[in-house]
């Protein structure tokens, strides 16, 4: 017959509260305290276009992808020009004019830095590029 | 009845954590080790202004650009267009396009009684954008290569800064920025985007207006100083240049196949 006695019955259990109460401290800690997602703003030319060079919930998920595969394209195949099925043309630049992203998408801080600081990355797209200037 | 030891639950809960860690592992194995998701990226093409050419090359006529401040114009509108820095410490000097003198730019060739109009003649030398090029091959990310049409072009998002490409250039022609470059471009181009601190940069035979049918910018500003086309077609305004004129070129004998041709 196993023993199945819990010896110093009391200090386990205290010992154990504890635990649970420090290892679950920054749960209850932070609990509600939720920041709010970001509204996006959109400049009123994006709103006027309609869509992007792909539908939104692509262009959410995938942005990143399609900006390294574009960087890819016009570097070394210098291909520079993107075609929609709608037949729209955009220069495929992160800021070089009116049809590329910031063309559109004219205020970095509105566009760009609302997200990804609420989801507190840091791409280094702007320790080169040059953003448009904002008008303040 | 099944006998509860410590050894049986050790067991059991080993055998659980060996499954669940290799979950993740199944689903990327599953998925064939990279994302499929269909993509709906259209047409990608060079546009309807895009020079083009099998092998771009240079010709720089050194008697005219001796002209009042010629190769001047050349450095500064590159440099302006560039976004490259003036920095005035030496050691972290950024240049893609600057003038030598000829012992400098041809060592070698070089001997006492060098006629007086070319000892001191501005060569203005640059990326040779070489036939073989030794730069491309030491480079251990891919970050500079060669295009179909010969430019040996840098993709500073790749750049590592290992400075492999400087050691490996006979041309001293890459510049290494030690140093934040931002503060120092006094007046900054928003199309052109600028460099960061660690990496490598040079000319780029200026391929962001070859997209969209300009000349190089220095070209462009030298007076006809500079010819610029391709050296595959018979036709081309270099080829005609290069058949009439005797012209030298930088180091040829290290088999690099510099693209720059100087007409003295």
């Amino acid at each position: 017959m196993p023993n199945n006695k819990l010896y110093d019955r009391e200090k386990v259990l205290i010992g154990l509260a504890i635990f649970v109460a420090v290892i679950s401290f920054p749960f209850w800690f932070n609990m509600g305290k939720a920041a709010p997602a970001p509204e996006l703003k959109l400049s009123n030319k994006a709103k006027a276009a309609k869509q992007c060079i792909a539908p939104t919930p692509y262009m959410r998920a995938e942005h990143m992808a399609i900006l390294d595969l574009w960087r890819d394209t016009v570097v070394r195949d210098a291909k520079r020009v993107y075609s929609d099925n709608n037949g729209r043309q955009f220069n495929m630049s992160l800021s070089t004019g009116e049809d590329s992203c910031m063309g559109c998408h004219v205020t970095k801080a509105d566009f760009c830095d609302k997200c990804h600081n609420y989801a507190s990355v840091r791409p280094y797209c702007w320790d080169c590029h040059i953003a448009p200037k904002e008008n303040k | 009845m099944m006998e509860n030891s410590r050894r049986s639950f050790l067991k059991i809960a080993g055998v659980t954590a060996a499954g669940l860690s290799l979950k993740p592992v199944t689903d990327v194995l599953a998925s064939g080790g990279h994302q499929t998701k269909s993509s709906p990226i259209g047409d990608v093409s060079k546009g309807k202004n895009v020079l083009t050419a099998k092998r771009w090359a240079m010709v720089i006529d050194v008697k005219k650009m001796a002209h009042d401040g010629t190769a001047h114009k050349c450095i500064d509108v590159c440099h302006k267009l560039h976004n490259v820095p003036d920095l005035k410490n030496k050691r972290h000097e950024i240049k893609w396009i600057w003038d030598e003198e000829f012992h400098h730019a041809f060592p070698g060739q070089h001997h006492e009684h060098l006629s007086e109009a070319i000892e001191h003649a501005p060569f203005l030398v640059l990326c040779n954008h070489c036939e073989n090029p030794p730069c491309v091959r030491a480079c251990p990310t891919k970050a500079t290569f060669q295009r179909e049409d010969g430019i040996v072009l840098m993709d500073f998002h790749r750049c590592i800064g290992c400075r492999f490409c400087m050691a490996a250039c006979p041309y001293g022609s890459r510049s290494f920025n030690f140093r934040d470059p931002r503060p120092f471009i006094e007046e900054t181009q928003e199309n052109f985007p600028t460099r960061m601190k660690g990496v490598v940069e040079k000319c780029n035979f200026c391929a962001e207006r070859l997209a969209v049918g300009k000349q190089p910018a220095c070209a462009e500003v030298s007076d006809g100083a500079i010819i610029f086309g391709d050296l595959d077609d018979e036709n081309s305004e270099v080829r005609k240049v290069l058949k009439a004129n005797h012209v030298i070129r930088r180091k040829p004998g290290l088999g690099t196949g510099p693209q720059i041709y100087y007409m003295v």
